[in-house]
């Protein structure tokens, strides 16, 4: 008989002393050792892409000459869209995403042509010698003037409830305005990146650093007139996606595999930074306008809401951006009477694209603005409006008809209050603010309440695959994608668990569409909720088998048999967990097994425009505190808080880092990180020379998070609650924060307009707009 | 050319001039623990560590791999994420980072990994604890989008309690010392005008002198910070480059009688370490200047001769009257002022074959009163919206002299000078003449309005920031933030002030 391995040695590094779990790649990470796609080595014939970016917003292409570009020493080939050979739409979900322009190019940076060249080099040399003549059109460049010229990308949405005209027009007091929020680059550290090797079939392999494996198989099957399965992609591990990656990683992967196909040789695209930030999708920026009735308590009566995405030139997946916006518009507060229409803007730029919290931030900024505003119109503190608005009993139905079952938002917000010391705080600010002549503090408390589950209902769905080997070790495949938010960690904690064995026995791997299949998209902070459920599935199944193998060949109760603490209990008897997979081995057990999960319960009727489109809400509160000099409009921030829900942690370790680098992110938005476009349609933003992610200094330190300690009401994998996204929206607190530094110049008898973000210039105007107000009242 | 990689002594002679060190290591030699996050020196994931022989001290320092040309490292020894975890056992800085989580996606944490050790070199050699601050100075060029920091910090400030055993620390170790030694050694000896170069590395005036007449068409390149954007962003290839860094009388800090006379190839980090016990103001300037990885490579002399607007020396140079020495391949010496250098957006008065040999600035006017303020969005490695620099001599309760020069106001770095006439001679609390002298900045002073800024913006906070360097003068010094926390005793500044508000 051929001998079985032996049973391995747990000494590998991969917790902390009697502690979690750490992230599976930690140490390859801090050694270098782990491999991001463009460290993979080097095949001798491997080519290098760029492409030829088209310089007008919106222009017929006249003529275009690529002679010099062929000529140019190390090109090998040049593509048009002619050249593709399957179809040349590479959207996500519905269609315009073009993988090469035709004779018509609507954005600065789309890319008309391709080129494969010996090296990376060559290729960006080359492309500059094209010669192309543009007849140009006029340009919609902001979401205010598609509005105003109705060109959308997707028709309108909205969400009613109450009876709105009634109640604005009764209400004791009402504002009326608007605010303009930027997008944001997600500036991920590994910028987009694929490589494709062409296989002995006609068909393809494709590294892909992509959070959406599945659709990048799909569409370069599409682009290559292949059926799906002679395409492979595999993605280890991403540098960072945060979105970005999630339907825009597919054009990389499309352009590589059809010049790999076409020249026979593995081809390597990887964007520099500065293409990156010129030709691939953003956060969208938003147009609000927004009128809310109100009483002198500071109680919101009616509310209506106007939201224009400046979706880009395409719709990309703007549907649910837009969506998930009108669904956060009311954030973490009851809307008695609302209306809230989303618009999806169409412009003459790149197409935006997935952020982390898709539109949602777009939506809280709006709520939490309303707040700071009603708050100086009645005289009341902030935090006093928020929780008298907040969903409570009686008040617990949104817009969209979803009730908010639980009182996670009040008794979190009250938490907050008190570890935070709001209070206290409030009136020492108060006392600076009056005596300090240059510099003012800005305080402010806001919640977070975040609907999980993807908009589009069809994406809920996980799959896994699990194999025990018979030394007893187990590997897990899943559909989720690894982007440095350790989601490959906890589904192996998830795994180790269901099984009740040591967590070094779960082995991860790429994530690969030839293991799990039709995977959706990590993304909408649902990967450890839907692949976590996968796997726990397949790892019930094969312990199902395992038990029956165990009563009948020990002849005992199915209840006589567990697993637990790495040891198999057989009745009276215990075996090692090796042992015992020997044994069902030799006894013709299958050790392996898919799983798969839906997640129950949610359904949204857009026609109506009510339902329950989210299975569960995560929440969470920040309290941030900032000082302003206000002779320059630069500020710090001082001191963070954050109280955040995140249901059973799983691995608390791992869902601090994601609350706090959410939380930075987020804050960066609003703060430092400002897209800038020229009156032609070019960004000017276009490198890390300009556009300013936080560094370790604009991190304050006093910075505490905890976790609110509460399981999730919902069935969820072991009760814990999605983390990736939400957080992301505590950053809000930061920009209220300046803007309570900004009301305080008046006394706060008016919250100026502050822009979003809030540089220092930004925050120098909206103080200016208080001390003006004041000047006209005194 | 010859370098010390990790611990393998290299020599290749057939590298391109601008051939960068990250593409050194990752093509040339399968390290592919460094990486490339924006090839422009933004982002730190790039960072390695450079060694060289100081007075037979070896002491490290970071640079930024992806615009340092790898001929510019010859004679040094170059460390990499590979080498720093040998035998399976970890850094203090990589052990530090595992315990805190202070990766998530990894793909900066190389680079972030070579930061920190290099501060824990640092502090472990003049034996000083690890702060804060010390540890945000450290990475303040190593961005990372995932973790939020947090985790990171409290990685630096736990290195020195790590137990890994790790034994060695990189300066002591006397194999490399010695490896150093003996490529100097070799390079003195080599005649490098014997054999043609394209990277050549001067070590005096009349070397450079010598090279500048072989090689007339060869780029000067001295930290290269800017310069090599040419070639990693606009994929310009450069023919011969001659590095100006090593030219001995280019180099260093000194007094002369009554004069400071600073070397054009003096890096931003020398110039920050001589003037934080000497000149806080200055210290504090060049803390905002860049970022550590920069400061380590960027010169004074680059960056007034680059004459961008948007430089921050130039307009310090200006406000002490600074005098510039040149040089050209003939061996002709001479003066200019400050004053008379800059022509036009990107133009000075330099001729084509001449260089910046130092600066002179007098020592009575540095002990004038002096501020500099820099606003831009963040408050680490950003380009200046604004800057001022302001001096104020003063005598009997006047203002005798006074020196109001900005940058990012003009196509050049310029001087206020209406504003300057206004306040000369003027009582020193006369607000009057300060708010006359800010009328006059209005009208003398037309910015542009770009990414950075609006014109309005740029305006207003030269009218801001010199109210500022009125109420220093007048012993009111209002906050000015850096990348450091706040602490609570500066917050009182400004307090009760309310007359001048």
């Amino acid at each position: 008989m051929r001998k079985l391995p032996q049973d391995f040695s747990v000494d590998r590094q991969r917790t902390k002393k009697g502690n979690l779990p750490m992230h599976e790649s930690a140490v390859k990470h801090v050694t270098g050792q782990a491999v991001y796609i463009d460290d993979m080595p080097e095949w001798p014939n491997e080519l290098h892409v760029a492409t030829g970016k088209a310089t007008q917003a919106h222009a017929d292409i006249v003529s275009i000459n690529l002679d010099k570009v062929r000529a140019y020493p190390g090109v090998v080939d040049v593509i048009v869209q002619s050249d593709i050979p399957g179809e040349v739409d590479v959207s996500p979900v519905l269609s315009g995403d073009l993988l090469l322009a035709g004779n018509f190019v609507h954005y600065i940076g789309q890319a008309i042509f391709a080129v494969a060249a010996t090296s990376l080099r060559a290729a960006k040399q080359a492309v500059e010698l094209a010669e192309i003549v543009y007849q140009t059109r006029e340009a919609t460049l902001l979401p205010q003037q598609s509005l105003a010229r109705q060109e959308f990308v997707l028709p309108t949405h909205t969400i009613q409830s109450g009876d709105v005209k009634s109640a604005m027009a009764s209400a004791p007091h009402t504002i009326r305005s608007d605010m303009y929020i930027k997008g944001q680059e997600h500036f991920y550290l590994e910028g987009q990146i694929s490589v494709a090797v062409p296989n002995e079939d006609g068909g393809v392999q494709v590294f892909a650093s992509s959070q959406h494996p599945a659709e990048v198989q799909k569409l370069v099957a599409r682009v290559l007139g292949l059926p799906v399965a002679q395409v492979l992609v595999e993605t280890r591990r991403m540098g960072g996606g945060f979105g970005g990656k999630e339907s825009q990683a597919a054009v990389l992967g499309c352009m590589a595999a059809v010049l790999a196909v076409r020249n026979r040789c593995p081809v390597k695209y990887r964007m520099p930074r500065q293409d990156d930030m010129v030709q691939t999708g953003k956060r969208h920026d938003f147009w609000n306008a927004y009128q809310v009735g109100f009483n002198e308590a500071g109680e919101i009566l009616a509310a209506e809401y106007d939201m224009v995405g400046k979706c880009g030139c395409t719709a990309d997946l703007s549907d649910g951006v837009v969506d998930r916006a009108m669904f956060h518009a009311d954030n973490a507060y009851y809307l008695p009477n609302a209306r809230i229409s989303g618009y999806r803007g169409k412009t003459h730029t790149v197409s935006n694209t997935a952020f982390r919290g898709f539109g949602g931030p777009k939506g809280v900024i709006l709520a939490e603005n309303v707040i700071e505003e009603i708050a100086c119109a009645v005289g009341k503190d902030a935090l006093d409006v928020r929780k008298l608005n907040c969903y409570q009993a009686g008040k617990d139905t949104t817009p969209y008809g979803q009730k908010i079952n639980d009182d996670v938002l009040p008794t979190l917000i009250e938490a907050l209050e008190i570890s935070s010391d709001y209070r206290a705080r409030r009136h020492a600010i108060q006392a600076f603010n009056k005596r300090n002549a240059f510099l003012k503090k800005g305080l402010a408390l806001t919640p977070v309440k975040f609907g999980i589950s993807f908009t589009s209902k069809h994406l809920n769905q996980g799959g896994a695959l699990v194999h025990v080997y018979t030394d007893g070790s187990v590997h897990i495949s899943h559909g989720g994608t690894e982007m440095g938010q350790g989601l490959f960690t906890k589904v192996a904690q998830i795994v180790a668990k269901a099984f009740g064995i040591d967590y070094q026995r779960v082995n991860v791997s790429a994530t690969r569409t030839d293991k799990v299949p039709n995977a959706s998209p990590t993304a909408a902070s649902a990967g450890t909720d839907l692949n976590g459920m996968a796997a726990l599935d397949a790892v019930q199944t094969i312990k199902t088998r395992l038990c029956d193998f165990a009563v009948e060949h020990y002849g005992i109760e199915s209840s006589d048999f567990a697993i637990s603490d790495d040891l198999v209990h057989l009745g009276a008897e215990t075996m090692s967990f090796p042992e015992f997979i020997k044994l069902a081995y030799m006894n013709r057990v299958s050790l392996s097994s898919t799983g798969f999960y839906k997640t129950p319960k949610i359904g949204y009727d857009r026609k109506a425009a009510k339902g329950r489109p989210f299975l569960y809400y995560s929440n969470g509160a920040a309290v941030s505190e900032v000082i302003v000099d206000t002779l320059t409009g630069e500020y710090k921030v001082t001191q963070v808080d954050i109280l955040h829900d995140v249901g059973d942690s799983i691995n608390a370790e791992l869902d601090i880092g994601q609350i706090e680098g959410a939380f930075v992110q987020g804050m960066g938005w609003l703060t430092s990180e400002e897209l800038s476009w020229d009156e032609k349609g070019r960004i000017t933003t276009n490198s890390p020379a300009n556009y300013k992610i936080p560094t370790s200094a604009d991190v304050p330190e006093k910075f505490t998070v905890r976790l609110f300690e509460r399981a999730n009401s919902e069935e969820s994998i072991y009760r814990s609650k999605a983390v990736g996204e939400p957080p992301l929206m505590l950053g809000i607190s930061v920009w209220c924060a300046l803007k309570d530094a900004c009301a305080s110049v008046c006394n706060h008898q008016y919250s100026p307009p502050l822009a979003a973000p809030a540089t220092p210039e930004a925050v120098f105007y909206s103080m200016k707009a208080a001390r003006d107000y004041q000047e006209a009242r005194s | 050319m010859k370098f010390l990689l990790n611990d393998q002594c290299i020599e290749d002679n057939s590298l391109p001039s601008d051939f960068t060190a990250l593409r050194y290591l990752r093509e040339k030699r399968g390290l592919m623990g460094t990486k490339e996050g924006c090839a422009s020196g933004d982002c730190g994931a790039c960072t390695l560590l450079v060694g060289e022989l100081n007075e037979g001290e070896l002491r490290y320092s970071t640079f930024n791999s992806c615009i340092t040309p790898v001929q510019s490292l010859a004679g040094k020894h170059v460390v990499s994420v590979e080498y720093l975890s040998q035998a399976e056992k970890l850094h203090p800085a990589q052990q530090a980072l595992v315990e805190h989580h202070g990766s998530q996606c990894g793909f900066c944490t190389p680079g972030f990994v070579l930061s920190l050790a290099s501060l824990y070199e640092e502090k472990q050699t003049c034996q000083q604890p690890i702060d804060r601050a010390s540890v945000c100075d450290a990475i303040s060029g190593n961005l990372c989008r995932c973790t939020g920091y947090r985790p990171i910090i409290d990685a630096g400030l736990s290195m020195t309690e790590i137990e890994t055993g790790y034994v060695e620390r990189l300066s002591k170790n006397d194999k490399v010392k010695q490896t150093l030694d003996e490529l100097q050694c070799s390079a003195s000896v080599d005649d490098y005008l014997s054999k043609p170069k394209n990277y050549l590395l001067p070590q005096d005036l009349d070397q450079l002198i010598a090279v500048k007449n072989i090689y007339p068409d060869g780029i000067l390149i001295a930290g290269g910070t800017d310069l090599m954007l040419e070639n990693t962003q606009r994929y310009h290839d450069f023919d011969t480059l001659i590095d100006l860094s090593q030219v001995s009388e280019m180099q260093g800090i000194r007094e002369d009688g009554a004069r400071l006379i600073i070397g054009a190839s003096t890096t931003y980090s020398e110039l920050e370490a001589y003037s934080a016990s000497r000149y806080p103001h200055i210290y504090h300037l060049l803390g905002r200047i860049a970022s550590c990885q920069i400061r380590n490579r960027g010169t004074i002399g680059g960056n007034v001769a680059n004459a961008s607007p948007i430089a921050d020396l130039p307009p310090l140079l200006l406000a002490f009257d600074a005098d510039i020495q040149l040089a050209d391949s003939h061996g002709t010496l001479r003066n200019i002022s400050i004053h008379d250098f800059y022509q036009g957006y990107k133009q000075t008065q330099l001729k084509q074959d001449e260089w910046i040999v130092s600066f002179t600035l007098s020592l009575d006017k540095l002990a004038h009163c002096h501020r500099f303020y820099k606003v831009s969005k963040r408050m680490e490695d950003d380009i200046s919206s604004v800057m001022l620099a302001v001096r104020f001599a003063t005598e009997d309760h006047q203002i005798t002299d006074v020196r109001i020069a900005f940058g990012g106001m003009a196509a050049t770095p310029i001087r206020a000078l209406q504003a300057e006439a206004r306040l000369c001679s003027a009582e020193v609390d006369d607000e009057r003449a300060l708010l006359e002298a800010i009328e006059c900045l209005k009208k003398e002073l037309t910015p542009l309005s770009d990414m950075r800024a609006s014109a309005s913006y740029r305006l207003d906070m030269a009218c801001n920031l010199l109210r500022k360097g009125w109420l220093a003068v007048n012993q009111t010094d209002v906050v000015s933030f850096s990348g450091h926390g706040v602490s609570e005793s500066i917050l009182t500044s400004g307090m009760e002030g309310e007359a001048h508000a």
